[in-house]
C-alpha cells in the first residue's frame, strides 16, 4: 500500500476507538487474527531474530556490560514491548539492532541479529545504511531534540527517500505530504516549509514518526516514544501507532518503562533486567500471570485506580553494578524469594507455554514452592 | 525585514555619532596640536594658521563644524599635507586595506572551519592533536612576530614570496598569512568543540538512523548548527583583524589606510583622525550588521523581524 492510499483509508477510519487490554482475543498462538476490529494481523513470518546479543562499552572506569545475552524474536505485524527500569539495557539493545552503537567504545558480539535472512552484525557500514531508515526505522524519545532545528520539516522528511529510493524533488514532496496526512498534521503543504520550533511537542513526535515511516519500513523501533510527551498527547500518539500498524502491517519494537503504554498497544512483552531478558510472554501472560519476582515487583509498583487505598510497593534495593555483574541471577540481591543457588548460578530458561518463558530458579521443580499469593499479601 | 534593517540603520547612525563625538573630545584632550613643530614659528604666522584651520575658535564651534563635515562626508584637506584631502586618502587607502581584510577573513573562516571540523571528526586521533597543537601555536603568537618570522624565512631565506608591498597575488600571501593565523586558530578551536557537541545531539543520531550518508550528515546536519558560536565571535574577530591591519600594513609596507590612521594620530592631524576613525567604525559596524544577518540565516529560530501569525 502506498502512503497515499494509507492516508485516504486512515481519513475514513480515524477516531475509531482504540482497543483496550480486554478487547484482545489472544489464545497465545501465532497466526491468529488478534484484533479483528482493527484488521491487525500477526503472522508466522519471523522478521527479526536476536540471538545472544552482548553489548559492552569500554570506559575509563572499566568495561560496562550493558547487554548480556539478549534473545528474542519478532514476527511480522507484531508489537513487542521491551520493559525495564532505567539502565537495564533496553535502549542499548535497540541501538545495537539499529547499528547506532559507536565501535569503539562499544563492542557488540552475538550469535546473530537476523533481519529476515541477513545478519545485521555482519554488514558493513555502507550495507547497513541501505537498511537504516528503509527496512528498519527508529523513533526517538524526545521529539524536542530529535529534529534538526536548522532544517525545514520538508527537508528532514524527504532526504531519506531522496537518497534511498532515488525519488525526484516533486515525488519526494508528494510522498512527504502523504506522510504528514497519515500522521494527522493539517495543512501539510505549508507545514513542509516550516522549522521544528514552529511545532508543538506532540506535532513534532508525529513528524518524527512520519520521517520513520516514509520509506515504508518493515520494522519500527520506538525508543520510549511517549515518555517526553504529556499524557493526553501520549494517548493520541499510541493510537497513531495502532492505526499505522493496522494499515501498514509494520512490526514494532516498543522500548518503554511505562506499563500503561505496554498494556495499550503491545502484543508481547519482554522484561529486561540488568542487561538480560528475564521473562517474555504475551500481554495476558505477563500482566495476569507474571512468574519472575522482578516482573511481579514491577507490576506491583504501578499505581492502580481499582485497588483503592493501596500503597505503592517499590522494589527494595538497586540494580547491580554492570561493571561487575553478579554471576548468578542479577535480581537475587533484591528478590524476596532468593535462594542460595540464585546468587551463584544463572537460571535456565523455563518455558511455561509456547510464548511464556522465564529465567528463574523458582520454576525449578526442586525449588521449594513459594506461594505467590503470600508475596502479594505481604 | 525592511523594518529591521531600517531600525538597525538608525542604530548604526547613533553609534557612529557617539564614536565621532568621543573621538573629537579625546583628540582635543591630548596635548599638542597639528600646527606644533620643532621649528620656531613666528607667532603671527601661528595665529594666522590657527585662524585658517579654525583652531582658534571655541571647542563647541569646532565640534559643530566637524559634525557638519561628517554629515556632508567632506573632511577637507589634511593639515599636515594640505595637497591632499581626507577623502582622497580614504579613496586611495581603503580599497587596499579592504582587500587585505576581506582575504584575511575568508582565509581564516574557511580554513578554520575545515580544520576544526576535521579535528572533531577525527576526535582524539592524530589529525585532531595536530590541528589543536597548531591552533594553540596560532593563538599564542602575535601577528607582528609571525609577520617578521615569515618575512625572514619565506621571503629572505627561501625567497619564495616577495617580502613587502601589495602589487600581485604573490605579494598578498605573507601579510594574509600573518594576519589570518590567529583568527583561524580561534575559529578552528571553536568549530571543533562546538562540532563535537553537535555530533552527540539526538538529531544527528536520528539522521544516522535514517541511513543518511556521513558526508551529508556532517555538512548539512551538523555544520550549520556547529557554526553558531563561530558566527557569534566573528564580531570580535573582525575588530581584531581591523586593528591587525594597521600593524601588518606597517610591517609589509602596504599603502593602506592604516598608515594614514596611525600617522594622523601622531601628527594630531585632526581632519584625518576624524575621517579615518569615522570611516573605520562605520565599516566595522556594517560588518557586525552583516554578521547578525548571517546569524538569522543560519538559525531559523532567531527572528530578525516579527512576522504576523507566527506561532
Amino acid at each position: 500500500m502506498t502512503g497515499k492510499q494509507i492516508a485516504e483509508e486512515l481519513a475514513r477510519t480515524r477516531l475509531e476507538d482504540g482497543a483496550d487490554l480486554d478487547a484482545v482475543d489472544h489464545t497465545g498462538k501465532r497466526g491468529k487474527v488478534v484484533k479483528p476490529k482493527k484488521h491487525k494481523t500477526v503472522t508466522d513470518e519471523r522478521i527479526l531474530s536476536v540471538q545472544d546479543l552482548h553489548v559492552t562499552f569500554n570506559t575509563y572506569g572499566g568495561t560496562v556490560q550493558a547487554v548480556r545475552g539478549v534473545n528474542f524474536d519478532l514476527y511480522k505485524g507484531e508489537t513487542l514491548a521491551i520493559v525495564g527500569e532505567s539502565g537495564c539495557g533496553k535502549s542499548v539493545t535497540s541501538n545495537a539492532i539499529m547499528g547506532l552503537i559507536q565501535q569503539p567504545p562499544g563492542k557488540i558480539s552475538s550469535k546473530g541479529v537476523h533481519f529476515k535472512t541477513r545478519d545485521l552484525t555482519k554488514l558493513s557500514k555502507k550495507e547497513m545504511r541501505k537498511i537504516q531508515g528503509v527496512d528498519i526505522s527508529m523513533i526517538f524519545q524526545d521529539p524536542m531534540t530529535a529534529l534538526n532545528p536548522t532544517l525545514t520539516i520538508g527537508e528532514q522528511l524527504t532526504e531519506g527517500v531522496k537518497q534511498h529510493k532515488n525519488l525526484g524533488k516533486a515525488e519526494a514532496k508528494e510522498r512527504a505530504i502523504d506522510m504528514l496526512k497519515l500522521v494527522g498534521i493539517p495543512n501539510p503543504e505549508e507545514r513542509l516549509k516550516q522549522y521544528p520550533h514552529q511545532f508543538s511537542g506532540g506535532m513534532r513526535q508525529r513528524i518524527v514518526i512520519a520521517i520513520a515511516l516514509i520509506c515504508e519500513p518493515e520494522l519500527l523501533i520506538a525508543d520510549e516514544p511517549t515518555t517526553a510527551l504529556d499524557v493526553t498527547i501520549q494517548a493520541q500518539i499510541l493510537e497513531l501507532f495502532e492505526e499505522i500498524q493496522s494499515k501498514t502491517g509494520v512490526s514494532i519494537i516498543l522500548i518503554t518503562h511505562d506499563l500503561g503504554v505496554v498494556a495499550k498497544i503491545a502484543d508481547r512483552i519482554a522484561v529486561m533486567y540488568a542487561g538480560k531478558v528475564i521473562e517474555t510472554g504475551d500481554k495476558r501472560e505477563i500482566f495476569y500471570n507474571p512468574q519472575h519476582p522482578y516482573t511481579k515487583g514491577l507490576l506491583n509498583s504501578v499505581p492502580r485506580l481499582d485497588l483503592a487505598g493501596g500503597e505503592l510497593k517499590p522494589i527494595d534495593g538497586t540494580p547491580p553494578d554492570l561493571f561487575a555483574p553478579p554471576t548468578g541471577c542479577p535480581f537475587a540481591a533484591r528478590c524476596p524469594f532468593s535462594m542460595d543457588v540464585c546468587t551463584n548460578v544463572y537460571p535456565e530458561v523455563t518455558a511455561l507455554s509456547e510464548t511464556h518463558k522465564v529465567d528463574c530458579w523458582l520454576q525449578d521443580p526442586r525449588a521449594q514452592k513459594l506461594i505467590d499469593e503470600q508475596a502479594f499479601a505481604r | 525585514m525592511g523594518k529591521y534593517i531600517f531600525k538597525r540603520f538608525l542604530m548604526m547612525l547613533v553609534t557612529i555619532f557617539i564614536i565621532a563625538t568621543l573621538t573629537f573630545f579625546l583628540m582635543h584632550a591630548v596635548p599638542g596640536s597639528p600646527l606644533e613643530s620643532d621649528r620656531n614659528t613666528n607667532e603671527t604666522v601661528q595665529a594666522n594658521l590657527e585662524r585658517f584651520y579654525k583652531l582658534d575658535q571655541p571647542l563647541h564651534i569646532q565640534y559643530l563644524s566637524y559634525m557638519q563635515s561628517i554629515v556632508t562626508f567632506d573632511f577637507g584637506p589634511s593639515i599636515k599635507d594640505p595637497n591632499r584631502t581626507v577623502n582622497e586618502l580614504l579613496a586611495r587607502g581603503f580599497p587596499i586595506s579592504f582587500e587585505l581584510g576581506i582575504i584575511t577573513i575568508l582565509v581564516a573562516v574557511v580554513s578554520g572551519i575545515i580544520l576544526g571540523t576535521m579535528a572533531a571528526l577525527r576526535h582524539n586521533k592524530m589529525i585532531d592533536y595536530a590541528a589543536m597543537a597548531f591552533a594553540v601555536i596560532g593563538i599564542s603568537i602575535p601577528n607582528f612576530v609571525l609577520a617578521t618570522v615569515l618575512i625572514q624565512q619565506l621571503a629572505v631565506n627561501w625567497n619564495l614570496f616577495p617580502p613587502a608591498t601589495w602589487t600581485s597575488p604573490m605579494h598578498m600571501v605573507l601579510p594574509v598569512l600573518a594576519l589570518a593565523t590567529g583568527p583561524m586558530a580561534i575559529i578552528a578551536r571553536l568549530t571543533r568543540s562546538s562540532m563535537l557537541e553537535v555530533l552527540t545531539q539526538d538529531y544527528i543520531k536520528m539522521a544516522r538512523a535514517k541511513g543518511i550518508k556521513p558526508m551529508r550528515i556532517v555538512l548539512r546536519h551538523a555544520l550549520r548548527n556547529a557554526l553558531m558560536p563561530v558566527v557569534t565571535i566573528m564580531g570580535t574577530l573582525l575588530a581584531g583583524i581591523l586593528t591587525g591591519t594597521f600593524v601588518i600594513e606597517k610591517i609589509f609596507a602596504i599603502p593602506g589606510m592604516g598608515k594614514y590612521f596611525v600617522d594622523s594620530i601622531n601628527n594630531r592631524d585632526y581632519p584625518v583622525i576624524m575621517g579615518t576613525t569615522v570611516f573605520y567604525s562605520a565599516f566595522l559596524i556594517f560588518m557586525l550588521f552583516l554578521v547578525d544577518i548571517v546569524y538569522g540565516i543560519l538559525d531559523p529560530r532567531i527572528k530578525l523581524h516579527k512576522k504576523e501569525g507566527d506561532v
